[in-house]
């Protein structure tokens, strides 16, 4: 039987030719990254089972993101914070990327591209579930815990049980007015919340190939929405020059095996694909935007991780240009680095920054903000009974702050539309 | 690893994240410092909606007000437990609060994995769906070794799944020390 590139990744990590799914196989670990929310207590676990001067594996390979709780007055974020400073101090750690400093970066699955640290053919853990996102540059990346993250800390290696691999080739030429969380949240609806568990998501199809590395990352990123340990996008030229344009780092890209065995496979036409919104309070409760035209909203917000990038910001920005949201905003940049963008860059003449003020939007600070509520005073949070349309990635009870808030997830062309009305817009209205 | 476990139901649904497990505000407690550490308790499962918190009545609060541990010890769920952010603190949380096992449909893979890497709590996995026959505050006894449950308050048993690989993680008391044993590390 022939293997699938995620097989065959875990294969040359666990130093073996092949292994089979439902295989229990250690492996070596090329990438821990850890953030502000579970670094800390990761470091208690290393150091109460290696020892309180133990040594990490390999300083090289871990990477240090704090992104959740960063501009907020939380006494007991900011001292999660100082223990992330004082650790990476204490073992010179050379990609810890301070809060306060211009190393800070914001939200860590965009981060770790932009840093150069999505390396294809790699293996790659982090402690977060999204970091599944880092696949889209074909390498294995999932989220684990504390303890996982901790055991990979002290010796570089982890278990995994080899997942089946579930494939999802999309073929067409993808219309103006979709986006690849339209193409997601449609597999999450066609799949539903467990649809994916125990499993990888392969993404294939030239329509996938003709995405942004940025927009191949909306679809790996939210793989755990179906359940999924991870997904997955070959790497091709626009992944090489991506990596080479960020690191020097060398590594080896893996491919599928034409005759590889999935578990399930899918083919859909993009071009016949509509817009679609995951309903309150599940990530699989789809609609067509179409359905949905006309429900009143309170917010909308455009950040995060999956929905927060430049590209984004830029499909939000050429609806919003000229026009004012009727609806409170926001608008979070996922990284400094999108930040920058978005005050240097124009449209029209002018920055997509300023765009985005005169249409009426609040501009917050590069982080996770509100995407998972987070502490009382994060930007954006919720705290009654608003109706929110985001670009997020998750909309369970409580998900942004108030659990009883209901949030709806869209595209950041659907989310700009219906800033504009006040109500769910197809994009398809507003963009003539 | 008990054999035996006893305590009383707590019910809740289908694809419980843990967003609803334990509240993302409530993440910057230290999991250690033990002032901080029982507010883990305090806050479990207190992200369920109003009409969700242990069915059939749905209006009882896992962890009781002012209080920092749950008289409930044993959580029955549906399908998906656990789904959602990869915290830790979810199947942390439950611990703190007394919960000893959770008897779902099905779990998620990343608190599956937490919660017997941790060592937290046995995640047991029902055959039946046991949501609509059991009832908050319902008397249970679990024999591990066995697989069986038995609501001692109606009286009825219920068959769970084997635990199968994840036994021995959980005999060992949680993955370092299975590594240990396995000599994967020292």
């Amino acid at each position: 039987m022939e293997q699938t590139i995620t097989q065959k990744i875990l294969a040359a990590h666990a130093g073996k030719d092949r292994v089979a799914p439902g295989e229990n196989i250690w492996v070596d670990v090329d990438i821990l990254m850890t953030h502000d929310v579970c670094g800390p207590p990761t470091i208690d676990i290393f150091k109460r089972e290696f020892g309180q001067d133990a040594q990490v594996w390999d300083k090289d390979k871990l990477v240090i993101l704090p992104d959740h709780y960063i501009f907020t007055e939380d006494p007991h974020a900011m001292r999660n914070i100082e223990i992330l400073r004082a650790f990476a101090a204490e073992h010179d750690l050379p990609h810890y990327f301070d809060v306060g400093t211009s190393r800070y970066k914001g939200v860590c699955h965009v981060a770790l591209a932009e840093e150069g640290f999505n390396r294809p053919g790699n293996v790659l853990f982090g402690t977060d579930s999204h970091t599944c996102t880092s696949g889209a540059f074909g390498l294995f990346s999932t989220g684990v815990g504390n303890t996982d993250a901790a055991l990979i800390m002290g010796t570089g290696k982890i278990w995994v049980k080899v997942p089946q691999t579930m494939r999802f080739v999309f073929e067409g030429a993808l219309p103006p007015y979709l986006m690849a969380k339209d193409i997601i949240l449609s597999v999450i609806g066609d799949i539903g919340l467990d649809g994916g568990t125990y499993r990888a998501l392969e993404f294939d199809g030239q329509a996938v190939f003709d995405l942004s590395m940025e927009e191949r990352m909306t679809l790996t990123n939210m793989a755990i929405e179906a359940g999924a340990k991870n997904g997955i996008i070959a790497a091709d030229d626009k992944t090489f020059e991506y990596v080479r344009s960020r690191t020097d780092a060398a590594f080896e890209p893996v491919y599928s095996d034409p005759d590889a065995a999935y578990y399930f496979e899918k083919i859909y036409d993009v071009s016949t694909m509509e817009p679609v919104i995951a309903k309150p309070h599940r990530p699989d409760n789809r609609a067509s935007v179409t359905e949905v035209a006309g429900t009143k909203l309170d917010r909308a917000y455009i950040g995060s991780c999956t929905g927060g990038k430049y590209g984004d910001f830029l499909a939000a920005a050429r609806v919003l240009e000229g026009n004012e949201v009727r609806v409170d905003t926001f608008v979070v940049p996922a990284s400094t680095e999108v930040s920058k963008q978005l005050r240097e860059n124009t449209l029209n003449g002018k920055t997509i920054w300023q765009v985005f003020l005169d249409a009426g939007c609040k501009m917050g600070h590069a982080s996770c903000g509100a995407c998972l509520g987070g502490p009382v005073d994060t930007f954006g949070r919720t705290h009654g009974t608003e109706v929110v349309i985001s670009t997020t990635n998750r909309n369970f009870p409580g998900r942004m702050g108030s659990k009883e808030a209901s949030v709806y997830l869209a595209s950041p062309l659907t989310v700009a539309a219906s800033a504009l009305h006040g109500v769910i817009t197809d994009p398809r209205e507003v963009m003539v | 690893m008990k054999d035996i476990l006893k305590g009383k139901a707590y019910v809740i649904g289908d694809s419980i994240d843990t967003d609803q497990i334990i509240p993302a505000a409530h993440l910057v407690f230290s999991m250690t410092i033990p002032e901080e550490r029982k507010q883990y308790g305090r806050y479990a499962l207190s992200g369920l909606p109003d009409g969700t918190q242990g069915l059939p009545k749905g209006d009882i609060p896992f962890t009781a007000a002012d209080e920092f541990e749950s008289e409930f010890t044993i959580i029955i769920a549906g399908s998906n437990f656990g789904c959602g952010s990869s915290r830790e603190h979810a199947p942390f949380a439950l611990m703190v609060a007394g919960a000893e096992a959770v008897v779902a449909e099905s779990y998620a893979r990343i608190f599956y994995r937490n919660a017997v890497d941790g060592g937290f709590l046995i995640p047991f996995e029902s055959r039946d769906r046991l949501i609509d026959v059991i009832r908050t505050g319902d008397l249970l006894m679990i024999d591990s070794k066995s697989g069986l449950l038995t609501n001692e308050t109606t009286g009825k048993d219920y068959l769970l799944n084997p635990l199968g690989d994840i036994a021995d993680i959980l005999r060992a008391g949680n993955v370092f020390e299975y590594a240990r044993q396995a000599g994967l590390m020292p």
